[in-house]
């Protein structure tokens, strides 16, 4: 085994969960909202990709479009999704509190799987997203994948564009804000529900670029695919401790590191076991720092 | 509790439903539609798997999602027990001797599956209560999962994906009904004896509970565990009463039904749990029918499939925004009027969940 090529896949699998982990954590800190249908807005991103039907095949909706133009579809889509969402079912329900709104949340998502699976299907479907991307090349003995490289640069670039947004754009320094006393920034003129839109825009984004790395590398579709990476996202959020972002993206890789490892070094007949084993050790973690890596000081119940 | 109406009013709760829901079971038995019978078994396993998952999370305000988990090895563990030992030797070739090569009756398979739920339970509180609310939440949605994912892949001990069939049906309308009384008053009894009652002091405030030397991981752990074997007990009676079990057939579906009967119901009072499993059950129940297909006058209605699940999320949803604390909110059903209406006077306080 090379360790070269374990920091390269773990790296990369760890990227999508720390994406996933950010657009989480964007809403944890800004409403406070365990959001359980983010798996759902990458499972809908990814089905936006092909034409709607019950068939076993699928066929692409964007065919021979330029990738940037099916990633912005994707996005958008995605977006309208959130929006749609934030208006409709957590607008009215911001006086509640976290344990409704999670209970929501959960509604929402078994709606966005039946409703994912009443028009295409519960069958898992296959589709072919840039394949030439996951050619390898030999570099140093090591295994590169194009769509590596891909999942890794773009996972780099768009933590540091959220990083810059929140740091130094006006809505961004809104968020953080509105992240360490909601109620505190509005008494000081922000708007609430702007700031809140603006969380689930970027969460969205952050959901469709997962989306669209997660089926150029798998090539599948099915009405559950977003709920093991929603669930790890969580788990990485509790890692890094909640409501810190840092903490999310780290938990993210952490997670990712985890994951590889336990693929690279069990053994064969255990292999199918590996996500319970990342669960089992992060529980052993927990029980030691039951706070997480980054214990976060604004979500600390006061008197 | 001295004079014998207070005496009557503390009882009154289990007492009432036990009486309704043995109602319920003898127009279904006098009805004599075999339908309606098999339909009300299944409610009132339901709702004893609810009324477990009520007494962690209506009394310690922490939502879990893991609860099926302890469903499912409930019946797991009932099938373990209650198959044929033949099919055992071939298919569940990692199950333990003494499983393996014996055939167990139904006292010690539902027996079997209680300890075994509450001793993962208690493994895995030990690590999870220590957790803050929200956490211990998402760490509850993780061991579904991954509980999911081993029975899934563990196919000498579950058979996998290819299922189990031939557990017992043992289980009769009766017998289901008398696990119902017995959970309701188990239940009762938790929420009103010391730990219950600490527990819900830390519902309402984490830090005030703590001030006051409420060991936070004990009540919690106590709540926790008790509540996880009534899962397992009821997954077990599941088994026992469909004689067929995958890994799927508990687990996001069941836990949703689950979740949207207790918030439906009103997940801070007993009551509204098992209300809320009723009358979810019953919604379910005309759904059904639904997409089989019925007629009025000469028009043959059909629903399209998948409308069940739909309109039951959809349910949900409306019920967080009329009503957030459920049917019930924090009243319970008694005997005595003066003093429910002295409790409903109450200001509704919001379950508090402890970050």
């Amino acid at each position: 085994m090379n360790i070269g090529q374990t920091i390269l896949d773990a790296a990369s699998l760890g990227s999508l969960y720390a994406l996933v982990a950010l657009g989480l954590g964007l809403l944890i800190g800004v409403l406070r909202l365990i959001n359980l249908a983010h798996g759902d807005f990458i499972t809908v991103g990814a089905y936006s990709l092909i034409v709607p039907s019950v068939d076993a095949t699928s066929f692409m909706l964007y065919q021979g479009w330029h990738w940037s133009a099916v990633v912005l579809m994707v996005c958008v889509v995605v977006i309208v999704l959130a929006l749609v969402v934030d208006h409709g079912l957590f607008k009215p329900l911001r006086q509640a509190n976290v344990g409704t709104l999670m209970i929501a949340s959960f509604a929402l998502s078994y709606f966005l799987q039946n409703a994912v699976m009443m028009i295409y299907g519960a069958r898992p479907k296959g589709i072919d997203l840039w394949s030439s991307l996951g050619q390898g090349i030999e570099f140093f003995g090591i295994r590169v994948s194009l769509l590596q490289v891909t999942t890794i640069s773009v996972t780099g670039l768009l933590l540091v564009l959220v990083g810059g947004l929140l740091k130094f754009t006006p809505i961004g320094i809104q968020m953080r804000a509105a992240a360490s006393d909601f109620r505190m920034a509005r008494m000081l003129g922000v708007r609430g529900n702007r700031v809140i839109g603006a969380a689930f825009a970027l969460s969205a984004i952050l959901a469709a670029i997962v989306s669209v790395l997660f089926v150029a590398q798998t090539g599948a579709l099915s009405p559950t695919m977003g709920v093991p990476l929603a669930l790890f996202g969580f788990i990485a959020t509790v890692v890094g401790g909640l409501g810190s972002l840092t903490g999310a993206v780290v938990g993210g890789f952490l997670i990712g590191v985890v994951m590889t490892l336990f693929q690279s070094f069990l053994p064969d007949e255990l292999r199918n076991f590996r996500e319970a084993f990342t669960f089992t050790l992060i529980v052993a973690v927990l029980m030691f720092r039951p706070k997480g890596l980054f214990p976060s000081k604004t979500l600390i119940d006061r008197v | 509790m001295t004079n014998s109406n207070s005496k009557l009013r503390a009882f009154s709760t289990p007492l009432l439903w036990s009486l309704s829901l043995g109602l319920i079971v003898l127009v279904a038995e006098f009805s004599g539609d075999r339908g309606f019978s098999i339909s009300t078994t299944e409610m009132l396993i339901r709702l004893i798997a609810v009324v477990g998952i009520y007494t962690f999370i209506g009394n310690s305000g922490i939502v879990s999602f893991g609860h099926v988990g302890f469903m499912c090895l409930g019946a797991y563990a009932a099938a373990w027990a209650g198959c044929d030992p033949e099919w055992k030797e071939i298919m569940l070739t990692d199950l333990p001797e003494i499983l393996r090569s014996h055939s167990y009756d139904l006292w010690v398979s539902l027996t079997f599956a209680t300890i075994l739920s509450a001793a993962v339970a208690m493994l895995l509180g030990l690590g999870l209560m220590r957790l803050s609310g929200i956490a211990a939440t998402i760490a509850t949605f993780g061991f579904l999962m991954i509980l999911n994912s081993v029975f899934a892949n563990w196919d000498a001990l579950t058979a996998g994906t290819s299922s189990i069939i031939g557990i017992p049906t043992s289980v009769t309308v009766g017998k289901v009904w008398l696990a119902a009384v017995v959970v309701i008053a188990g239940a009762w009894w938790f929420q009103n004896s010391r730990t219950g009652v600490l527990l819900q002091a830390t519902r309402e405030s984490e830090p005030a509970a703590q001030s006051i030397g409420i060991e936070l991981t004990r009540v919690r752990l106590a709540g926790f565990v008790l509540s996880a074997a009534i899962c397992g007990f009821a997954g077990a009676l599941y088994a026992h009463f469909t004689g067929f079990l995958s890994p799927d057939s508990m687990y996001l579906d069941t836990t949703f039904i689950l979740l949207a009967m207790l918030v439906i119901g009103g997940m801070q009072s007993l009551s509204g749990a098992i209300l809320g499993a009723i009358l979810v059950s019953w919604l379910i129940e005309l759904l059904h029918l639904g997409e089989a297909g019925f007629s009025i006058g000469a028009n043959a209605i059909r629903l399209p499939a998948g409308s069940q699940q739909l309109a039951l999320a959809f349910v949900l949803g409306a019920i967080l925004l009329i009503r957030p604390h459920g049917l019930m909110g924090r009243k319970e059903w008694t005997i005595s009027l003066k003093n429910r209406r002295r409790e409903a006077q109450l200001p509704s306080k919001e379950v508090s969940l402890n970050i």
